[in-house]
């Protein structure tokens, strides 16, 4: 008696670690590990924004629309521009512009205002992107290189990643019905080309480049400027550096 | 060992059949059936990747308008928008410089194009050269003051702004912007030696103005000043009896 079932008990155990069936198989899609530090001899792109070149006038939204085959609405972004206006009773609005658009600007007779600038955003192709932990198709990954993309074949349009970001770079595709962002313009990038929106900023506020070349702008930008990043409690890693960047920016 | 085989109830000899069979047969589906690169995440990373970099470009970057426009180029190499790229202001290239022929970048001259960047913004950097879209110089498109490609901070003839500072830049904001002070005044050399004793001359004749403002006015430069009948507007006065002519008022 004791005999069976111990028998049994060794028996249910090895079915009931099913784990091992997936694991020997590997049907489960695998998660792509954090990486903690750019690994040497690989390109490893990062992104820098001076806050204080931008001069709002939106030409990199409007590239990267055309660019991208972004929609034309004003609410489907890759990339986009805040305007911060911070009055003296330390009150703060934050407006996303739009381009095009014909509002009036204050007026520097508009004695309430503290100060006021723009700020440039996009996805800040995390190191450690929440994004990435939540897909639950692994259709959302990191590249060698560091970019974070999303494969539109195997996207099933859950969303989960847009709720995640904690930067909100994501949106959903209306026409394919993925999750689409900014990727660094990935196709231009691997042909040696700059990102559409570095390219055309008249300003370069925006600067774009390998993060592990010594001799790149971008880590002249880095060398430079006193460097923040968005929300860096969130541990997420932005590789989308700010220089000049004002304590009310989140 | 025999003694094992005894005890073995039989329908648990079953179940291991059955089981071992469904299992066979998920191997079989596993391994065989569904295709490598629906199992293999890398796979589809590697194939996204691809797909990725395979997309189509509408940027060009500058150095490839550099290639035919060369003497633009270097124009603009010079100037203060030196750092802008071609496509900035002329939109996505690409097509461009596959058929030169078929397909031309927009060339902006309407008057709002300029004003994306130079329109007063209190939220813009200080310094950043900016400018009141409704008081400067209304109605010209801004390529007719500013060459695009080599723009310059605007300027009045010094010898008199030197001197007549408020005009020079009530002049900047108006509709006479481009008119140079000699146009309509004579200013004799000796007036800079002693100003008051010997004074530039002012048009004399309505004609004068009507060059330009007469309904039958040749004058190019002038297309599209407001057209007045001489023979009947205002007979006896000189015009800028009544309008201040360096910041003409007058509606259109
Ligand atoms: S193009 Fe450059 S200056 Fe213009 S809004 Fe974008 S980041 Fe700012
Ligand atoms: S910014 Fe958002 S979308 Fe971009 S990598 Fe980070 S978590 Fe992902």
């Amino acid at each position: 008696m004791n005999d069976r079932r111990s028998f049994l008990r060794g028996f249910l155990s090895v079915l009931l670690s099913g784990g091992a069936i997936g694991g020997i198989l590997k049907i489960l899609p695998s998660k792509a590990d954090a990486r903690e530090a750019p690994p040497k001899g690989q390109k490893w792109y990062g992104f820098g924004v001076s806050v204080d070149k931008c001069i709002g006038c939106a030409r990199c939204m409007e590239s990267c629309k055309n660019e991208n085959n972004v929609p034309r609405e004003p609410f489907f972004f890759r990339t986009w521009v805040e305007r911060y206006i911070t009055r003296k009773n330390g009150a703060t609005t934050v407006k996303a512009i739009e381009p095009n658009s014909e509002s009036l600007p204050e007026t520097a007779s508009d004695k309430s205002i503290l100060r006021s600038f723009f700020v440039p955003k996009l996805c800040n192709q995390c190191a450690s992107p929440a994004c990435v932990q939540v897909c639950p198709v692994g259709a959302t990954f990191q590249t060698k290189d560091g970019v974070v993309l999303v494969n539109e074949k195997t996207c099933i349009g859950c969303r989960y990643c847009i709720q995640a970001c904690p930067y909100g770079a994501r949106y959903l595709h209306p026409v394919t019905r993925t999750a689409d962002k900014c990727t660094f313009c990935y196709h231009r990038i691997s042909r040696g080309l700059l990102p559409a929106c570095v390219e055309v900023c008249p300003t370069q506020a925006r600067v774009f480049g390998d993060l592990n070349a010594a001799a790149s702008p971008m880590s002249r930008f880095l060398r430079m400027n006193k460097i923040h990043v968005l929300k860096p409690g969130l541990n997420t890693e932005p590789k989308v550096y700010y220089a000049n960047l004002d304590g009310e920016v989140r | 060992m025999g003694k094992f085989f005894e005890k073995f109830p039989d329908p648990l000899a079953r179940l291991i059949v059955v089981f071992l069979a469904l299992f066979a047969v998920g191997v079989i589906v596993v391994v065989v059936l569904i295709p490598k690169p629906m199992k293999a995440v890398e796979m589809q990373w590697a194939d996204a990747v691809k797909r990725e970099q395979g997309r189509p470009i509408k940027y060009a970057g500058f150095h490839a308008c550099a290639e035919c426009h060369d003497k633009l180029y270097e124009m603009k190499k010079k100037g203060y928008h030196r750092d802008l790229s071609c496509e900035t202001c002329h939109g996505p290239a690409k097509a461009h410089t596959e058929d030169p022929d078929k397909t031309k970048p927009v060339t902006p001259v309407e008057r709002t194009f300029c004003p994306q960047c130079h329109a007063y913004n209190p939220s813009r950097p200080r310094g950043f050269p900016q400018i009141n879209p409704v008081a400067h110089n209304p109605l010209k498109p801004c390529a007719s003051c500013h060459n695009p490609h080599d723009p310059k901070p605007p300027t009045t003839p010094k010898e008199c702004s030197a001197c007549h500072g408020e005009i020079a830049r009530m002049k900047a904001v108006s509709h006479h912007v481009q008119l140079e002070c000699t146009t309509c005044h004579e200013a004799p050399q000796q007036h800079k030696v002693s100003p008051r004793a010997i004074k530039p001359t002012k048009p004399q004749t309505r004609e004068f103005c009507g060059k330009c403002h007469a309904k039958d006015a040749k004058d190019k430069l002038a297309k599209n000043a407001p057209k007045i009948d001489l023979a009947e507007h205002g007979e006896k006065y000189v015009c800028w009896q009544c309008h201040y002519p360096h910041s003409p008022e007058v509606e259109q």
